[in-house]
C-alpha cells in the first residue's frame, strides 16, 4: 500500500544571509529538525518533522529562522479543508484515535470578544487606581451562614473556611507528569509571591513542594493518583475533579514515557505504566455520591479547608451546578470548552462541551433564583486571554479566574499542540531531564509574577474606569457589559443588553 | 567583587555564549556579518560538555584573587586593575602562552592571530558595557553577581 505523504503543514525558512551556522537550532531542537549539514557545509532543515514550538526561531541570535505557513495545498474545497482531508489519511494509515494538545482551535464564537465594557462618563467619575485605593482581594468559599451570637451576644464566628487571594486569578490545575517538575515550582513559587493559588492537578504533589501548601490547591481526580492524608492536610483546600473543558466526559491518559521516577513516586503508580484516569469517578453516580466524597474530603481535614468541584461546562451545567452548590461544596470551578489539556481526543476537545461564558451565565443566573449563590463561590476557566476576560468573566458573576494556557505561555509555551508528543522544547509538558532543565524556575516564577501583576493593573485600571473601587463591586454586574453583533437567545443566555441599549 | 559564575543546573549546552562572546569582541556592528568568519574569531567563554551530555557548563575567567597567570606572565601584559579584572595588554604580550599553560580553568587561550593571549575582561574591554554572554544566556546559567 502507497504511503499517503502528508505534508507539513509549516515550513522553516532559513535566511541564508544570516545565518552564521552557530546550530543553536540543531542543539535546541527535541524533534531533530535542524542539522549542519557538512557535504554543503550550511545549516539544512526538515520542515516535515517541525511541531512550530518557535524554540529555534527564539533562540537564534541572529534571527535568521521563521516558520511560515506552507504553501503546499491540496485542490481547494470549502467543504473538505485541508485538517479534515489529512485527517482522514492519518487514521486510515494508524487505526487509531486522533490525539490533540491544549485548547480546541477551531472557529467557534469566543463570547468574550463580543462582549464590550462600561465606563464612566460625567455622572459618574471613574477612579484612578494610582491614586486611589482599587480593592482586588477576593475571598472563595461559602459565604451563606446563619449569624449566631453567644450568650454574651457576641458574632459566633461561624464562617466555614476561605481562601484569600490578592487578585482574582488563580493557576488552574496542571498535573506533575503533564508538565514538568521546574514548570510545576515556576507556579508554585509564583502563586506563593503573589498571594493567589496554584492547583496540582490529578497527579499528587512532590514532597518538595509541601512548603507552597498554603499556596496550593490539591486535586482529587477519578484516578486518585496521589491522594493521601498528607497530600490533603498539606492543601490550603481541595478540588473534586469531575470533568475538564479541554475533554468532557472522558477520562485521562497520561503515557507511559512520562511516568518517571519522581512522577512514579508522586502518583503512586509504577514507573513506566500508563496513567489512567477513569471517565467517571467509580464511587460517584449522583449529587448523594459527591456530596459523600465532599464530606469524607472535609472530615478528612477537619473542616479546615474549602472543598471545590469542578465540572466542564456542558449543556446541563446550571442544574448540575446547582446539584453541586446544595451538595455541600464551597467553590464550584467551570471549565469552558476552550481549556487547554496535555492531551486529549481531538474529536472530544473540538466537538464537546460550551462556551465558558454562556456556562457562567447560566450558573450564576440558576443559582440566584434559587437564592443559594452565596453559598457557593463560581471560578471559571477555559482560555481566559487577558485580564479583560477576566473583568468581563467576573461581570458576568464569577468570583475569580482560573488560567492555565496563559500561565504555561508565559513560561514559554507558544501552543504548538504537541504536548502529547513528550518532547516540549520549552521544558514544560514534558519529564526529559535535557528538557526539563530548559525551564529555570527562577525565571519561570518571575514571569508568572510579572503576568498575573500585570493583569491586576489592568484590572484596576477597568474598574476605575467603571467608577468601581472594590472587585466586590463588579461581581455579576452586567449592567456593566454590553453585547455586539450578539442573537436575541445570545444575549438572554449572557444575560445583557446590547450595545446602544 | 562582580564575576560571572555558570550555574551548570541551568546551563543547556547551547553555545550561545560562544557566540554573543565572538561577536562583542569581533568590534563588528551586527551579529551576522560573522557569517562565515567564525574562524577568525575565538570566543573567551568555553562550554564544557560534548553534544549529549546531561552536564554542560560554561568557563571564562574567574579573575582569581591571586591569579596565577599575573604571576606567572614573563613580559608584565597580565596585571590585575584596581577592580580585580584580571586584564592583558596585547602590546606587552610576547606570546610566550605561559599564561594559558599555567591557567587551571583552560580560560586564557591564543588570540587567533597566535601573535598574543586573549582572555574575558567582563565585557568592559569592547563597547557592551556589561557582560555579552550573561546578557544573552536564554536560562540565566550565567550570572554577574557579587558572591
Amino acid at each position: 500500500m502507497m504511503n499517503m505523504f502528508i505534508p507539513p503543514e509549516y515550513e522553516v525558512v532559513r535566511n541564508a544571509d544570516l545565518c552564521i551556522g552557530c546550530r543553536v537550532c540543531e542543539r535546541q531542537c527535541a524533534n531533530e529538525v535542524h542539522k549542519y549539514d557538512k557535504d554543503l557545509g550550511k545549516m539544512i532543515a526538515d520542515s516535515t518533522k517541525c511541531v512550530n514550538c518557535h524554540r529555534c526561531v527564539c533562540m537564534c541570535p541572529t534571527h535568521a529562522l521563521k516558520i511560515v505557513k506552507s504553501d503546499d495545498t491540496y485542490k481547494l474545497n470549502y467543504n473538505w479543508p485541508v485538517r479534515a482531508m489529512n485527517e482522514v489519511y492519518r487514521q486510515a494509515a494508524t487505526g487509531g484515535v486522533l490525539l490533540s494538545s491544549m485548547g480546541n482551535p477551531t472557529e467557534n464564537p469566543i463570547y468574550f470578544n463580543k462582549i464590550l465594557v462600561n465606563a464612566s462618563q460625567v455622572t459618574n467619575p471613574p477612579i484612578d487606581p494610582l491614586r486611589e485605593p482599587m480593592e482586588t482581594t477576593v475571598y472563595l468559599g461559602k459565604k451563606d451562614v446563619e449569624i449566631k451570637r453567644d450568650a454574651q451576644g457576641r458574632l459566633k464566628d461561624t464562617l466555614p473556611p476561605q481562601l484569600r487571594l490578592t487578585t482574582p486569578i488563580m493557576f488552574s490545575a496542571m498535573s506533575y507528569g503533564s508538565i514538568s517538575y521546574n514548570a510545576h515550582e515556576s507556579l508554585a513559587r509564583a502563586a506563593e509571591e503573589l498571594g493567589i493559588f496554584y492547583n496540582t492537578g490529578e497527579g499528587g504533589l512532590h514532597t518538595d513542594f509541601y512548603k507552597y501548601g498554603k499556596n496550593t490547591i490539591v486535586q482529587v481526580a477519578s484516578g486518585r493518583f496521589g491522594v493521601h492524608e498528607q497530600y490533603l492536610k498539606t492543601a490550603a483546600a481541595i478540588e473534586i475533579k469531575m470533568g475538564q473543558g479541554a475533554k468532557p466526559g472522558i477520562g485521562g491518559h497520561l503515557p507511559g514515557m512520562k511516568i518517571s521516577d519522581d512522577v512514579s513516586k508522586t502518583r503512586m503508580i509504577p514507573k513506566g505504566v500508563d496513567a489512567i484516569s477513569p471517565a467517571p469517578h467509580h464511587d460517584i453516580y449522583s449529587i448523594e455520591d459527591l456530596r459523600q466524597l465532599i464530606y469524607s474530603l472535609k472530615e478528612a481535614t477537619a473542616y479546615t479547608k474549602p472543598v471545590i468541584v469542578k465540572v466542564a461546562a456542558v449543556h446541563n451545567v446550571a442544574a448540575i451546578a446547582s446539584g453541586i452548590a446544595r451538595s455541600g461544596a464551597d467553590i464550584i470551578a467551570i471549565d469552558g470548552f476552550r481549556g487547554g489539556t496535555g492531551a486529549a481526543p481531538t474529536r472530544i476537545r473540538d466537538n464537546v462541551g460550551i462556551p465558558v461564558e454562556l456556562a457562567l451565565a447560566q450558573v450564576d443566573e440558576r443559582l440566584r433564583q434559587e437564592g443559594i449563590r452565596d453559598s457557593v463561590s463560581i471560578v471559571v476557566g477555559g482560555s481566559i486571554h487577558s485580564s479583560s476576560d477576566v473583568v468581563k468573566a467576573i461581570a458576568l458573576g464569577a468570583d475569580a479566574c482560573y488560567i492555565a494556557t496563559a500561565a504555561v505561555m508565559a513560561l514559554g509555551c507558544h501552543l504548538c499542540r504537541s504536548c502529547h508528543a513528550g518532547k516540549c522544547n520549552w521544558g514544560i509538558a514534558t519529564q526529559r531531564p535535557d528538557l526539563v532543565k530548559r525551564l529555570n524556575p527562577d525565571m519561570g516564577k518571575e514571569r508568572l509574577v510579572n503576568l498575573v501583576h500585570a493583569w491586576t493593573h489592568e484590572i484596576q485600571e477597568m474598574m476605575g474606569g467603571m467608577g468601581i473601587n472594590s472587585i466586590e463591586a463588579l461581581r455579576g454586574n452586567r449592567l456593566m457589559l454590553r453585547g455586539v453583533g450578539l442573537n436575541e437567545t445570545e444575549l438572554r443566555i449572557l444575560g445583557i443588553k446590547h450595545a446602544g441599549e | 567583587m562582580k564575576r560571572i559564575y555558570v550555574n551548570e543546573e541551568w546551563c543547556l549546552g547551547c553555545h550561545l555564549c560562544e557566540y554573543e562572546c565572538m561577536f562583542a569582541n569581533s568590534g563588528l556592528d551586527e551579529m551576522f556579518k560573522l557569517k562565515g568568519r567564525t574562524n577568525e574569531f575565538i570566543p573567551r567563554i568555553k562550554v564544557e560538555g560534548e553534544d549529549g551530555n546531561d552536564i554542560h557548563f560554561a568557563v571564562n575567567c574567574r579573575h582569581c584573587t591571586n591569579a596565577i597567570c599575573v604571576k606567572s606572565c614573563i613580559a608584565g601584559a597580565l596585571s590585575k586593575d584596581g577592580e580585580g579584572v584580571v586584564r592583558i595588554d596585547r602590546d606587552k604580550c610576547v606570546g610566550c602562552f605561559t599564561c594559558v599553560l599555567v591557567c587551571p580553568f583552560g580560560a586564557i587561550m591564543p588570540a587567533p592571530d597566535g601573535k598574543a593571549a586573549q582572555k574575558c575582561a567582563l565585557c568592559t574591554d569592547n563597547i557592551m558595557g556589561e557582560p555579552n554572554c550573561v546578557k544573552h544566556c536564554p536560562n540565566n546559567a550565567i550570572v554577574f553577581e557579587e558572591r
